[in-house]
């Protein structure tokens, strides 16, 4: 088949190297099958919702130029309800330096968020998700988790779980317009 | 390279067992098949040489020779039995039904032999690292010895010469050697043998009967299909030939249909179960034994529709109807390479609507209002003024140290405070739970009744997209020809070998040896040649 | 009589006819090789043992057309099933190889896994849903043929390690082989306890604690060891032993203490033989299977693997793939059932690598059939027993 060893050890080498290629290639994408949809640094899908306060619609792209966050909450969910507090705290203090939150209620029923909402005393905007359409666009697993979106538009940090004020004022810093411009 | 010249004059490679032409074994590589200590010639690849066992110098060459052994490939399949095995004495992490971390639920559970066969992976064993890597290896070592046995395979059965040296034909497993063999006796053979469908070839009055040559194709045939199958495996992990979606829709839901880039929306219309009968006959003595009804059916009946235009998230897009019908188990739905098959139940597990009615101090009826636990309806009209209130809904009512919540949003449990009021009444307040009313206020005038309640069932269903499954088919059927050619056919051969006067008969085949034996048995029936002696016997 | 009188009075003629061929293939051992296939006692019992599975087919189609389904929808009918296999399976040896030592164990073989199939509830049950498909006839059948050519490689490898180890002193490979042969008395004596018990109407009643919720447990025989986290509600003895947590599947406690049951009646057989012959049990038969050819049964070995590899690769992985595509979406998805299909294949393509490649022939392939069976059964009874997934059936 072959004319010289020279040849043979070519095809050889050649062969080898595409198994092994293949293999690690392979290795590498079953790594990759646990990781998210949407991990940080992607671009943030975008969304459009009415928002309970004032029924106005808040859409996503709409907002570039500012830092985002995303918390997807839901009545039903106590430390969801434990963090907004300190996201109003912080809203009203980072809201004039480009902050936006857009709090998602993942809730079906729009008369508990009516019921919750009337108890807090919120500014920031609220708005239901009530098809589930946007979590799963998100792929949002536990509740409550948080996207922070820098004001390019692309994920900054996600976080599952709750937050402190103190970590949640540091990420607010790490998307504001004026340190991305730094 | 060195080339080796046989006494018939044919020019054999380096490496070469058995000379190509004639088969006289070449001294010297004798010991390369073991022909050495045995008396029967190994004949598995008629003395060719192969690659991998001549050369062993570069690195390259030396992992060749590693993956083309047999030994080697039975190691990597044993290796691969024995972790596929181990794997099943535990739960795989995703068939675990706990809400237990993995870190926790396998020492939990069972023990010490649990914690460490969490630790060692075999939790999520078929997915992990080093189970993929190892079927790789097999992959690498069917290719390896697919193209390493190919080259001398062909050339040993292209070079099928009827006249072989007399060496040959007595090493032979089969072999017998009768004298005065007349002329008719012989050809008495070759016709027996001929009727047979044997194949003869004749040289210099050496004959050469053989047949089911292919046979000897079936190994490599199916190891293609084998690599076809992995092929397919690994074009399976990308997500434009295969994803897979779940989704929990309610009777009366329309929801988006998940991996679908929320591009369909599908409709749960009704919910469908069914169960045998305990009157049915054929049954009944099996039904007597169960305390529950044997469920004969569960079926979602669907609409699948398409996104019309594309409009951003959240926003509610036209709909287009794809196609409707019945999702049963074993029966999915297909739509646009979509299919969505029937899984999970969660049978009248939610109220959609509970209904109260409600009357007066006198037990004058005020009328009665139905709460949808899907509309978010605050206020219901009564008649004669009254109205009621809907103050506070739990969806999934418990109570916490926060005080009384929902444990989910889905109204498995509703719990409902309501308030009637009127025209000459404060507000009466009252709390639905479990299908009773309660009056929050002691001796209240009017009276409220639970009236009905109607239970709704949550279907579960699996949506997949999948292309690579032709592949899958491909491989599988090629890998079936190459087993049933190669072990349902056998691939034999008959040498006749005149040496003066006497006549030597050898006969050979890769298996069934038992079948050869007939074949030649039957087809010396009435000469005078000799039967077969199986030589392999005597050692 | 109805359908299903009909259908389960031909299961007993069959067993009966198995039985009695059984005794026409013994007496012909005594034959010379030549004389053997073609004498009278050969022609008997080959007959006996084809009415035999002709009246079996009988029963299944009878039982067929009662239920509406075909009988291979639960343990029982799949373990009868697969009895009528391994007749099938070695009538088609048989007639490649004519040699009748073989319908010696195979028809035993078939008639304890019929028996032993017997044992499980034989009422006709209605198809749940998940089983509801043309695939179910297709899979089933396909995978008990092949399952059962395979088996009879192991029949033919038993035959052929009688012959050839060597008894004259005490060995690894003499206790091996007591040890398999031990467990053909435990399935005898299971199928004795279980029918005996039976007969009586033993029942004993436990209440067990799964995941919080309490279930009743029924124990048809006497209690060795009552299921795991539960109290005995009927009046009966115990020994307060438990099942180990780690048996999960349906009634595990219950099997847990039949397989005890087994062992224990398999013990007390096998120690009367050995009290009786006064040597080993394969000693013991040594002598009368003499005159075998042992090289003809060397072939069968590999030839029923050659046979039986390809319609088990169809049966239990393609055509159940092409199943679980279509009732799951999924064509694999490493349940218990699948993997140890795939472990029974895995481990019978090195028994052909082995055997073409690296000449393992005689008492190796012998003890690899007898291997290759030991994971079968494991996929049949084990995997149901201790592993709770998809396919627990019974």
């Amino acid at each position: 088949m072959f004319k010289n060893k020279k040849m043979r050890l070519i095809f050889r080498t050649v062969v080898l190297a595409a198994l092994v290629i293949t293999t690690i290639l392979v290795l590498y994408i079953n790594s990759l099958q646990d990781d998210p949809v949407l991990a940080e640094g992607d671009q943030a899908r975008d969304f459009m919702l009415e928002r309970l306060d004032n029924g106005e619609d808040i859409q996503l792209s709409e907002l570039e130029g500012k830092g985002v966050m995303i918390n997807f909450w839901a009545t039903y969910c106590e430390p969801c309800k434990k963090e907004m507090p300190y996201m109003e705290e912080l809203y009203q203090k980072y809201q004039d330096e480009g902050i936006e939150i857009i709090a998602v209620s993942v809730d079906k029923n729009k008369m508990v968020i009516d019921n919750f909402y009337n108890r807090y005393d919120l500014s920031f905007p609220l708005v239901h998700d009530k098809n589930s359409t946007i979590m799963e666009l998100y792929q949002v697993q536990p509740l409550p988790t948080s996207y922070f979106i820098n004001p390019d538009g692309t994920i900054e940090r996600i976080v599952k779980g709750p937050l402190t004020l103190d970590r949640l004022e540091t990420y607010f810093n790490e998307i504001l317009p004026e340190n991305n411009q730094a | 390279m060195k080339k080796i010249k046989c006494e018939c004059g044919h020019i054999n490679h380096e490496g070469t067992v058995l000379c190509e032409a004639c088969g006289k074994p070449i001294e010297g590589n004798q010991h390369i098949d073991g022909n050495d200590e045995n008396n029967v010639l190994e004949m598995r690849y008629e003395g060719s040489a192969r690659r991998s066992k001549t050369y062993k110098r570069t690195f390259v060459d030396k992992t060749w020779a590693f993956f083309s052994s047999v030994k080697v490939g039975v190691w990597l399949i044993v290796l691969a039995l024995l972790a596929s095995a181990i794997g099943t004495i535990y739960p795989q992490e995703e068939f675990k039904n706990s809400v237990l971390p993995s870190s926790q639920f396998y020492e939990q559970q069972y023990g010490l032999s649990g914690k460490i066969f969490y630790q060692l992976g075999f939790h999520n064993l078929y997915s992990s690292w080093w189970y993929i890597a190892l079927i790789a290896l097999i992959g690498i070592s069917l290719v390896i010895c697919s193209i390493d046995r190919f080259v001398p395979l062909y050339r040993a059965l292209k070079n099928q010469n009827a006249k072989r040296h007399e060496v040959f034909v007595r090493r032979q497993r089969f072999f017998s050697e009768s004298e005065n063999v007349s002329d008719d006796d012989r050809k008495t053979l070759i016709n027996n043998l001929k009727k047979r469908r044997y194949k003869i070839s004749e040289e210099d009055g050496h004959i050469l009967a053989e047949k089911n040559r292919f046979s000897r194709w079936g190994p490599y045939v199916n190891h293609i299909g084998l690599i076809i199958i992995l092929i397919a495996g690994i074009l399976r992990m990308f997500d434009f030939m295969h994803t897979e979606g779940y989704v929990w829709v309610r009777e009366g839901e329309t929801k988006v249909v998940p991996t679908t880039e929320q591009q369909y929306y599908i409709k749960n219309e009704q919910f469908v179960y069914e169960t045998y009968s305990r009157e049915d006959e054929r049954f009944q003595e099996a039904l007597k034994n169960e305390e529950l009804d044997v469920p004969s059916n569960f079926q979602t009946n669907a609409i699948i529709y398409k996104v019309k235009d594309e409009v951003i998230p959240g926003q509610e897009p036209e709909l287009e109807e794809v196609t409707r019908g019945e999702i049963r188990l074993n029966e999915p739905l297909t739509f646009d390479g979509y299919s969505a098959y029937q899984s999970g139940t969660q049978l009248r597990s939610e109220y959609n609507s509970i209904s109260f009615k409600v009357e007066n101090g006198e037990g004058e009826e005020l009328g009665s209002f139905d709460f949808k636990t899907n509309e978010d309806q605050r206020y219901y009209k009564l008649s004669n003024g009254y109205q009621i209130e809907i103050q506070d809904y739990y969806p999934q009512f418990e109570v916490t140290e926060e005080g009384p919540s929902s444990f989910s949003k889905y109204p498995r449990n509703p719990g409902i405070i309501f308030e009637v009021s009127g025209p000459e009444l404060e507000g009466e307040r009252y709390f639905y739970l479990n299908e009773d009313v309660v009056p929050l206020i002691d001796d209240p005038v009017t009276n409220v009744t639970l009236e009905d309640t109607e239970l709704i069932t949550a279907s579960g269903l699996i949506i997949k997209k999948d292309f690579s499954l032709p592949f899958f088919l491909i491989g599988a059927v090629i890998f079936m020809i190459g087993v049933a050619q190669g072990l349902y056919w056998h691939h034999r051969r008959v040498w006749i070998h005149p040496k003066d006067g006497s006549l030597l008969v050898a006969g050979h085949t890769n298996k069934n040896w038992f079948g050869l034996k007939n074949e030649i048995e039957s087809s010396i029936d009435g000469t005078s040649i000799k039967m077969v002696e199986d030589q392999q016997e005597k050692l | 009589m109805d359908l299903y009188t009909v259908s389960s009075n031909f299961l007993y003629v069959s067993f009966i006819l198995y039985l009695v061929a059984t005794i026409f293939f013994g007496a012909t051992i005594g034959n010379k090789r030549e004389a053997n296939t073609k004498s009278k006692a050969s022609k008997i019992a080959i007959t006996i043992t084809i009415l035999g599975f002709l009246s079996q087919l009988v029963y299944f189609f009878v039982r067929w057309s009662a239920a509406g389904h075909a009988p291979v929808s639960n343990m029982f009918e799949f373990i009868a099933f697969f009895g009528m296999m391994l007749v099938l399976g070695f009538i088609i040896i048989y007639f490649i190889y004519r040699e009748t030592i073989l319908g010696l164990f195979a028809l035993p073989t078939a008639i304890l896994v019929i028996g032993y199939g017997s044992m499980f509830p034989r009422e006709i049950s209605p198809l749940i849903p998940s089983l509801q498909s043309h695939w179910l006839y297709i899979h089933v059948t396909t995978a008990a043929l092949g399952e059962a050519i395979l088996a009879i490689s192991f029949v033919a490898g038993l035959i052929y390690l009688i012959v050839k180890v060597d008894q004259t002193v005490r060995s690894k490979q003499t206790t091996w082989l007591e040890i398999v042969l031990f467990c053909v008395f435990a399935t005898m004596a299971f199928i004795i306890i279980t029918s005996s018990f039976d007969a009586t109407g033993y029942e004993a009643e436990f209440v067990q604690e799964i995941n919080g919720t309490e279930q009743s447990v029924e124990y048809h025989l006497p209690p060795l060891v009552e299921p795991n986290n539960s109290e005995l509600v009927s009046d009966h003895f115990t020994t307060g032993i438990e099942t180990p947590a780690w048996m999960h599947g349906a009634d595990a406690g219950s099997k847990f203490n039949t397989l005890i049951w087994s062992l224990l009646g398999g013990l007390i057989l096998y120690g009367i033989t050995r009290l009786i012959l006064r040597k080993r049990v394969a000693a013991a038969i040594q002598p009368r299977l003499s005159r075998v050819n042992t090289d003809k049964v060397d072939e069968i070995i590999y030839r029923s693997v050659a046979i039986g590899f390809p319609v088990f690769t169809l049966g239990a992985l393609i055509f159940a793939a092409i199943w679980a595509q279509e009732a799951w979406g999924r064509f694999w998805g490493w349940d218990p059932k699948e993997v140890w299909a795939l472990v029974t294949w895995f481990f019978y393509a090195a028994f052909l690598h082995l055997r073409l490649g690296a000449g393992w022939h005689g008492e190796k392939s012998a003890w690899l059939a007898v291997i290759g069976f030991v994971i079968i059964m494991t996929n049949l009874i084990f995997v149901n027993l201790v592993i709770a997934g998809l396919h627990s059936y019974a």
